[in-house]
């Protein structure tokens, strides 16, 4: 222990200045004989929030767990906030575990600590010095940010439901001020409300607290709402990176089929009636919103 | 040093202005924290002006000393600004740690809760062991739902795979017995009875003893820690929705299988140790093996076989009994499964003693002395 704190690399007291917190070049993940990734190309921009969607088994994942180093990847090489992350070990120090927080897809809490106690991890392991009535305070704050009810500070993971765990996680992910933070799928499982509840959480924080966000997700609404680019990973690389209404108009089938598929259009047009909504006073937009309403309660009836 | 979180403390007109210079980081308000909680007030104003960077952490320190002085807030950037404005009420008192009781109330608190459980774990495994032959016997009239594939994997894990390391076992035990009896036999002048000693102990007792510790350890410990899996995984109650009974489908193939396995890994075992045992004959007494082996049918009688034997199928019986009724009982998390896999080993070791001890007295009485 006492080594290991010995060897730690100089101590962050900067934000990230640069352009691209993430560079992912030719990458290459292969299993036996199943190429998952070929010559994949990535970049994330500072302070956005990225969507990467893509059909099940075709390694988003994966690249996430190539990113934050839990994959060594074939081929290719990783930058995030400048630092390789190919050459180094999984728990070898180089200076940006403490820059970025991670939300696994089934909140991934360790389960026989409470949750404020699951935030006290991350803070005890990278910072022993800070007081522990300090560690305290920042943790339930950390848990209340996350938009958990105060009471749930000192409740073990199998007490709470699936939106709680994912928002614990959260608080978890939060716990040392990342710059940057990883979303695996954090509305997957989670009712209309409490997906959208936990969308605007996300837009809100990355805001607020000038976040980067790498975001894997399935849920159109969540690409809709919050994403401001979106990556579409196809035939084992990044096919296409954009903002959602240019993505629609490229001619890959699979992006057409995804998009313009149902769910698609019916998230484009929840997305279009409300924004319709919220102009309501123009006479126009009021006969619109009537008009579509009329349209899909007719349908219904047939 | 540059990088360096640092304050200064100004009287000015109007009360004390604390004005906070450099990063306000996560990583550098450790070294700070206390000395800042200990500033004397009055303080008026907490500037914010000559910070250069800063996080939630930053400025919910910077908050709380506000807060504590009644100051205000002054010179903020704007990032410093929409930090503030979102921490703001997010501070509330509830413990970390989940609520806990005194000592004095705990203690006898857990001693009540073991004593009452150990009525309901003795009502649970009966009605466990009923359930079973409630299965056995539905399975005895329905022949065609009886899972062969199982009862046959399951005699693999139990009983083939297990032949290298309890024939090691016994070996060694064969030649310790063997070796350490000779030594005290010595002293009689009667090595020759080393062949009696090491024949009769291991076929009534240590074979079948120590082999069904060996089970206990290496498949009751299995049997729990997989049952106890697939229950947190909800896969024992995907099973039931689809019709399948978990008695039938897990509990059963894994019980025959250390029924039907016992034996014959208790009578293998006792073998491999009369081997080491005439290992050690031939080597240290002069005792030429195969003479040592021929030997062993004149002094062991054949009832000595028998108890061995007899005794195996209840030992491979409570063993694997216990491995699945605690493999059933876990529930909520995954620190559950290790603790009734501790549970399964540690109760089915000190069961198979106990009885152990009956059966001897039982068959001494029957005048298998």
């Amino acid at each position: 222990m006492a080594e290991e704190r010995g060897t730690k690399s100089p101590r962050r007291h900067e934000r990230y200045r640069g352009e691209y917190p993430i560079i992912v070049e030719n990458l290459k993940n292969q299993f036996g004989e199943t190429v998952v990734h070929e010559g994949l190309d990535l970049t994330v921009k500072r302070g956005e929030i990225l969507g990467v969607v893509g059909g099940s088994g075709t390694g988003k994942s994966v690249l996430m767990r190539s990113i934050i180093g839990l994959q060594r990847p074939t081929e290719g090489e990783i930058e995030v906030f400048g630092k390789s992350i190919v050459d180094a070990e999984p728990d070898q120090q180089i200076g940006v575990r403490d820059r970025w927080g991670v939300l696994f897809q089934g909140g991934a809490l360790f389960s026989t600590l409470t949750v404020g106690e699951n935030v006290e991890v991350p803070l005890k392991q990278f910072y022993p010095e800070i007081s522990d009535e300090l560690r305290e305070e920042i943790a339930r704050y950390k848990v209340l940010l996350s938009g958990l009810p105060e009471e749930a500070v000192n409740k073990y993971p199998s007490e709470l439901s699936g939106g709680m765990k994912k928002r614990a996680g959260l608080a978890r992910a939060l716990a040392l001020d990342p710059e940057l933070l990883f979303l695996d799928e954090p509305t997957a499982g989670l009712d209309p409300i409490g997906a959208s509840a936990f969308d605007n959480l996300t837009r809100e924080l990355k805001e607020t607290l000038g976040l980067t966000v790498f975001l894997i997700t399935h849920d159109l609404d969540t690409l809709h709402e919050i994403c401001d680019r979106v990556a579409v990973l196809a035939d084992r690389k990044v096919i296409a990176v954009d903002t959602v209404p240019k993505l629609m108009e490229l001619d890959h089938p699979w992006i057409q089929e995804y998009f313009n598929g149902p769910r698609g259009r019916a998230a484009l047009t929840a997305q279009a009636v409300d924004e319709l909504r919220r102009h309501m006073d123009d006479p126009v937009a009021a006969r619109a919103v009537k008009a579509l309403d009329n349209a899909r309660s007719s349908r219904d009836k047939a | 040093m540059a990088g360096l979180a640092e304050y200064e403390l100004e009287q000015g007109d109007g009360g004390a202005v604390l004005k906070l210079a450099g990063p306000y980081l996560v990583s550098t308000i450790g070294a700070l924290d206390e000395e800042l909680r200990s500033l004397e007030g009055p303080i008026a104003k907490v500037d914010l002006a000559s910070v250069s960077e800063i996080d939630t952490v930053g400025a919910w320190v910077a908050c709380q000393i506000a807060g504590e002085h009644n100051a205000e807030i002054v010179g903020a950037s704007d990032r410093a600004e929409r930090l503030l404005d979102a921490l703001e009420g997010l501070s509330s008192d509830y413990g970390i740690a989940p609520p806990r009781a005194p000592v004095w109330v705990r203690v006898p608190e857990a001693v009540g809760e073991k004593v009452f459980n150990a009525r309901s774990g003795i009502v649970g495994v009966v009605s466990f062991l009923g359930a079973l032959l409630i299965s056995i016997a539905r399975l005895a009239r329905h022949p065609r739902n009886f899972r062969m594939v199982a009862l046959v994997r399951q005699v693999e894990l139990v009983g083939v795979s297990a032949l290298p390391i309890i024939g090691l076992m016994s070996f060694l035990i064969g030649i310790v017995i063997a070796q350490q009896g000779a030594v005290q036999l010595a002293a009689f002048g009667a090595e020759t009875l080393t062949v009696n000693l090491v024949g009769r102990i291991t076929l009534r007792e240590l074979g079948v003893l120590m082999t069904a510790i060996m089970v206990a350890g290496r498949s009751g410990s299995a049997f729990a820690a997989e049952i106890g899996t697939m229950k947190l995984t909800e896969e024992i109650d995907a099973m039931r929705t689809i019709g399948i009974s978990p008695m039938e489908a897990l509990v059963v193939p894994r019980i025959l299988a250390a029924v039907l396995m016992m034996p014959l890994l208790g009578f293998y075992a006792s073998c491999m140790a009369i081997i080491g045992g005439a290992f050690v004959g031939d080597i240290m007494l002069g005792i030429p093996f195969l003479t040592f082996l021929s030997r062993i049918q004149e002094v062991v009688p054949t009832y000595d076989v028998w108890v061995g034997l007899i005794k195996a199928p209840v030992f491979g019986l409570i063993v694997a009994l216990a491995g699945c009724y605690h493999g059933m009982q876990v529930k909520g998390n995954s620190e559950e499964v290790g603790l009734r896999t501790t549970l399964s080993v540690v109760s089915a070791i000190f069961a198979v003693i106990v009885l152990d001890a009956i059966f001897a007295v039982f068959f001494t009485e029957l005048g298998w002395g």
